[in-house]
């Protein structure tokens, strides 16, 4: 398509561009820096020599991170969270989904209508840690699990797809005398193999990037999250935890802003890694998110 | 089973011909409701019981008492929060900081996706919107994070220019005249670009003829813009003003908290982080409640009073 563009036009074509790739580099400079910051040398680090580029290449940071006890507790909280999280998640959606996918069940509205109404009314913040408390579940590693066990928002994007599925389809395995537990297992979820990644996906990354239910239902410092922990280490620096850091400063030569920067990348780099294999559903996933409000 | 027992009981109990055919189909289709059973479970104890439990606004909540046998006080909590000497300051400052994500945070993504739309190169189209919704999936410790990181006064890369510039380096994190800025700032950073892609979508809706018969008509790119783009996408624009406006005392709690400290309590504290401190960390449970119930409150009359006029004004609506 070849169409005559006025002077002001091909102007704005060009600031446009201009724009858009000052806005990128300005979303991926704090990233490039704290990346720079982390691979440098402390002195480098300390005397304000550290922009986007590492200055004095070395891993002595993350060294650092990774012989840290503390650390790797917090991980393993956060992986176990992730793991089991996602797994509980996954089954509460294919098994609540599936039968709302049906046209034809019996109730089906109501049974949307209780749950599109929890989208609108967000549970308040004091009477859930009041529930939470109740069930016992303040500071044990359930209460990161159990109170997000399955989202609504998630929920209907799985029913979505389920119901783009033929019902013939089911209908000829029924004939077959499949049960519809089997029918779910051996028919169902093959077939929805993108919308399970999509969510799988998700609920590991709302998992990992949570502190919120951590700042809530937790107060022992072994149960502590990856996020709060990160938290923890760039706001306190008082606590006996950042005191031992500092302690192996000298024995070490780091600076706590280098040891900081590491922590901080070690949180952001499965993001990362997922990112470009991820990015594709996800818009889809915003994209029905967005049709159904 | 039992379940099985009552179901194939009841066609004959009731006299409703109705009823029996239910009742028929929920037994046959016994499966399907057990499959829900548990999902239903969940969102009634973890979203409505807590809905429920806002109750307590209204009670003395005693944690041994219990949700059923501690006292009722009517209002009592909502007139001391209200005659609490600090409110101005928490209402002043959500509702500034409110006022900016209106005015800077919203348009942002519909700035942007504006712009995109019009770039001539699909490709470079494509790697922008890979940079910009990335911010979206970290968490907010990790773009506080960077927010502290670039901000340093000793490493940071702002101060760094500062200086670079002759001036003299601020720590811009334990300063509360800029705490509102950096709230608003790291927020466009985050969500700018996942948000656009709801206005992307809909101008993406927008149908083709309608651009085809304005260039007949001779009209240049701005001129479609402002004609086809801008009121095809006022329907999305409409529906995510009103969302947020019922949300205006909802300022993201998890972002805020964060960026808090002791030395910018004046300028960031608002009505969830006060919540949060006093409710969860001082055990005023009732008492933050009542804080919680207030700001839903605000928020519906808000949203219906806003819907009324964006329906009278641009013919949009929620419902």
């Amino acid at each position: 398509m070849k169409i005559r563009s006025s002077f002001g036009e091909r102007c704005f074509d060009v600031a446009n561009v201009a724009i858009l790739t000052l806005t990128c580099i300005l979303v991926l400079l704090p990233l490039m820096h704290v990346v720079a910051g982390s691979l440098s040398a402390t002195n480098a680090l300390i005397h304000s020599q550290v922009t986007i580029w590492p200055v004095g290449f070395n891993f002595d940071n993350y060294v650092l991170v990774f012989r840290n006890g503390t650390f790797w507790q917090a991980f393993g909280i956060t992986f176990i969270v992730v793991a089991l999280g996602t797994l509980l998640n996954m089954l509460l959606t294919v098994f609540t989904g599936y039968p709302l996918s049906k046209p034809y069940l019996k109730g089906r509205k109501p049974f949307m209508v209780f749950v599109i109404f929890t989208m609108i009314f967000q549970a308040p913040m004091i009477p859930s840690y009041l529930l939470v408390k109740e069930l016992g579940m303040i500071n044990s590693i359930w209460a990161l699990i159990i109170p997000g066990a399955l989202s609504a928002f998630n929920l209907i994007l799985c029913i979505t797809f389920f119901r783009s599925l033929p019902e013939e389809l089911f209908e000829a395995a029924r004939v077959d005398g499949m049960s519809e537990y089997r029918i779910v297992w051996q028919i169902t979820l093959p077939l929805s193999m993108p919308i399970m990644v999509t969510l799988t996906l998700f609920y590991a990354v709302a998992h990992w990037n949570n502190y919120y239910s951590a700042l809530l239902y937790i107060t022992d410092a072994h149960l502590r999250p990856l996020q709060l922990y990160l938290y923890m280490l760039l706001a306190q620096f008082d606590t006996s935890d950042s005191r031992a850091h500092m302690g192996s400063l000298n024995t070490w030569d780091v600076s706590p802003q280098g040891l900081q920067m590491a922590t901080i990348i070690v949180a952001t780099v499965p993001i990362l890694l997922i990112y470009p294999f991820v990015q594709k559903h996800f818009i889809k996933g915003a994209m029905l998110g967005s049709l159904k409000e | 089973m039992d379940t099985r027992h009552v179901a194939a009981a009841t066609p004959k109990s009731t006299s409703g011909a109705k009823l029996a055919r239910t009742a028929k189909f929920v037994f046959r289709n016994r499966a399907l409701y057990i499959m829900l059973l548990p999902g239903m479970l969940y969102f009634l104890v973890f979203k409505y019981f807590p809905l429920l439990g806002s109750v307590i606004a209204f009670q003395d909540y005693n944690i041994f008492k219990g949700f059923w046998n501690s006292e009722w006080v009517g209002f009592k909590w909502f007139e001391q929060f209200l005659s609490y000497p600090n409110l101005n300051r928490l209402l002043t400052n959500t509702l500034i900081i409110s006022f900016y994500q209106i005015v800077f945070t919203f348009p942002a993504p519909i700035l942007l996706a504006v712009l995109l739309n019009e770039l001539r190169s699909m490709r470079f189209k494509r790697v922008v919107q890979t940079v910009l919704y990335l911010p979206h999936f970290l968490s907010w410790t990790i773009v506080f994070g960077f927010a502290y990181m670039l901000l340093s006064v000793q490493t940071g890369f702002v101060n760094q220019a500062i200086q670079a510039l002759g001036g003299e380096p601020v720590s811009f994190l334990q300063k509360a005249e800029y705490f509102r800025t950096i709230i608003i700032s790291s927020g466009i950073w985050k969500e700018m670009g996942w948000s656009a892609i709801i206005f992307l979508a809909a101008i993406a809706g927008i149908s083709p003829s309608l651009y085809e018969a304005a260039r007949i008509d001779g009209a240049g790119r701005f001129k479609q813009f402002v004609h086809i783009t801008l009121p095809g996408m006022l329907p999305a624009i409409m529906i995510l003003l009103l969302l947020k406006i019922g949300h205006i005392l909802d300022l993201g709690f998890e972002q805020i908290y964060l960026f808090l400290n002791p030395l910018t309590l004046s300028t960031g504290d608002v009505l969830d982080t006060y919540a949060y401190r006093v409710g969860i960390l001082g055990g005023k449970y009732s008492l933050t409640t009542a804080i919680g119930l207030f700001k839903s409150v605000i928020g519906f009359l808000l949203l219906v009073a806003a819907n009324r006029a964006s329906k009278a004004t641009t013919g949009e609506g929620l419902y």
